[in-house]
């Protein structure tokens, strides 16, 4: 598994990221270094194996639909980067 | 002896006697900060207002006869863990603004306790590093030696509790982050097990794999300080609702007829053979003190750091998607549009490492690459965990080295990732595995600070500790300090 430049930037997008050309010609050569080390599992057979995603092979738990949390509001409004008439302000993005 | 050169055992003898209040404990702590954390950079916010009346309450506590074994006694937490009302930046330019209006669930129980808070420590950029050289607020030194690395990513709890600056710290291990920066900086480290502390409120790297843990002076202080964190969190799905054990009733079993195993696969022929002489030592005591030593096997462990770094990546370019411009943290200024807010607010505010993660991950999930790189990389979890399981079927704990190295001069590794990376090639198993381990100073090597790890059952904290305690009353390497601080 390598990266070209090409490859690097659609990631990059997947991953909302915006790089600088500077960044792309270090991080090609280092990401590339970081997948042929991780080319090695390649090797391992293990396909008889069930993947593991959680080491106490735990199933989601679902608690009861109630509302549980209390109102903060109060305290989580000053938090914001900007706030007017008790409304959060996000910047415009749609014109 | 001054006191930050004490345990927090030896520290609550001395609150019980009256012969110190709190407000003395802390304040005298609190300047050592401001004296020393200059040159060490292991605090990011220092809540000194907060910690003096932290203190006095401790201290009404104490003289009303209500005090319990943590009350009065002073910590600093891990900038990941949230704080109620104080910046929680998680070491990252993205959460330089953030102050949680909530304490994680590590933090409210230690609270709940009456343990006095200093302030959040520095770390490496969301928790993605071995050196503590990645945050946003620049790299923390070792107290041992100020032109190396702590180790990471809970490099300034580890160099604050090191150089006497707190008496012990929170910290979190995704894959060894409180295991070797304790190792590299002298300390006793302890992971444990996956589940048995909430990570409720703590920030996520790999969800899987992280586990909130304590940087400390002795396996003791671990014992005292863990029985407050653990315990059944309905907050936190991962959580496990099973009884907290007597950690410190534990303490003092004799290690008689305790089996030890020892891995050959920690052992490689390249291992630095001052390591490798350390840890011999620290398994021949071992054997002095009643334990008996028995070779294991761990076949697959050399895949360990490479089934990691797709794991580990894959989960954080999950986690760190809310990192957006909106939900939390920075924003840029003047977006052209959503696509633009979205791509320069997470490229202005993620550091190198964190990119760099996010990028593997997100290429390891994409279409074409998942079956070959994820889901291989979970099968090749599930047979490390499986040799791990088999290996303590045969014994009680396993014993190896915690690092393959001293710790290293600032800047060595910073653009070689994959050496730095394998500076958690023993460390890693135990997180794969969701296994509690611990790191125990065991020697100097080029006068810097060896760890040996002991590595135990699923919830078997006790067994580890234990040993761990035995050990420091039959030695004296947790007892070394740095030359750093005046008297420390």
């Amino acid at each position: 598994m390598s990266l070209d430049p090409q490859a690097l930037a659609r990631v990059a997008h997947l991953a909302r990221l915006d790089l600088s050309a500077d960044d792309h010609n270090g991080l090609t050569e280092r990401l590339n270094t970081i997948l042929a080390m991780v080319d090695r599992l390649q090797d391992a057979d293990v396909s008889h194996l069930e993947p593991m995603a959680h080491p106490l092979d735990a199933v989601q738990t679902l608690r009861a639909d109630e509302v549980t949390e209390p109102d903060v509001r109060a305290q989580v409004a000053p938090l914001a980067p900007a706030m007017d008439d008790g409304l959060y302000l996000v910047p415009r993005v749609i014109e | 002896m001054t006191l930050h050169l004490q345990t927090l055992s030896e520290l609550r003898r001395q609150l019980d006697a009256g012969t110190i209040s709190a407000r003395e404990l802390t304040a005298h702590f609190l300047d050592r900060i401001e004296r020393f954390d200059g040159e060490l950079n292991s605090f990011i916010t220092v809540t000194a207002e907060q910690a003096l009346a932290e203190a006095d309450a401790a201290d009404a506590a104490l003289a009303a006869g209500n005090a319990g074994p943590l009350t009065g006694l002073p910590l600093a937490h891990k900038d990941l863990f949230c704080t109620d009302g104080v910046r929680t930046s998680c070491a990252s330019r993205m959460l330089d603004n953030f102050a949680a209006p909530y304490d994680a669930e590590v933090v409210a129980r230690l609270r709940r306790a009456g343990m006095v808070c200093l302030g959040k420590t520095n770390m490496d950029e969301f928790a993605m590093g071995s050196s503590n050289e990645t945050s946003f607020y620049g790299p923390v030194k070792n107290p041992w030696d100020l032109s190396r690395v702590p180790g990471g990513s809970s490099g300034g709890s580890a160099a604050a509790v090191a150089a006497g600056l707190a008496p012990v710290a929170t910290a979190s291990d995704t894959g060894g982050s409180i295991r070797q920066p304790a190792a590299l900086t002298g300390l006793t480290g302890f992971k444990p097990s996956y589940g048995r502390v909430s990570r409720w409120g703590m920030v996520a790297f790999a969800s899987s794999l992280d586990q909130a843990g304590i940087l400390a002076r002795s396996a003791e202080d671990c014992a005292l300080l863990l029985g407050a964190m653990a315990g059944h969190d309905d907050r936190d799905a991962t959580s496990v609702a099973r009884p907290v054990d007597d950690y410190r009733a534990a303490l003092s079993t004799p290690l008689a007829g305790l089996r030890v195993g020892v891995p050959e696969e920690f052992f490689p022929a390249q291992l630095d053979a001052g390591i490798a002489e350390v840890t011999r030592a620290a398994l021949a005591q071992l054997e002095q003190l009643g334990a008996t030593l028995v070779p294991v096997r761990l076949p697959s462990i050399d895949l360990s750091v490479a089934a990691y770094y797709v794991i580990a990546p894959a989960e954080a370019s999950s986690n760190l998607a809310r990192f957006d411009g909106v939900r939390y943290g920075y924003r840029c200024d003047n977006p052209r549009d959503i696509e633009d807010l979205f791509k320069r607010s997470r490229s202005e505010a993620f550091g190198d490492e964190v990119k760099r993660r996010i990028l593997v991950g997100t290429y390891a999930l994409s279409h074409g690459y998942y079956d070959a790189y994820y889901l291989q990389a979970q099968r090749v979890r599930r047979q490390i965990a499986n040799e791990f399981n088999a290996a303590l079927a045969e014994v009680d704990v396993l014993v190896g080295p915690t690092t393959p190295d001293v710790a290293f001069p600032l800047g060595a590794r910073t653009d070689d990732p994959v050496t730095l990376y394998m500076a958690d090639m023993f460390t890693i198993g135990a997180n794969l595995a969701g296994l509690p381990a611990l790191s125990m100073p065991a020697g100097l090597h080029q006068g810097l600070p060896v760890g040996v790890q002991v590595i135990g059952r699923p919830f078997e904290e006790g067994r580890i500790l234990n040993l761990a305690h035995q050990f420091q009353q039959a030695t004296e390497w947790h007892q070394l300090r740095p030359g750093f601080g005046g008297e420390a």
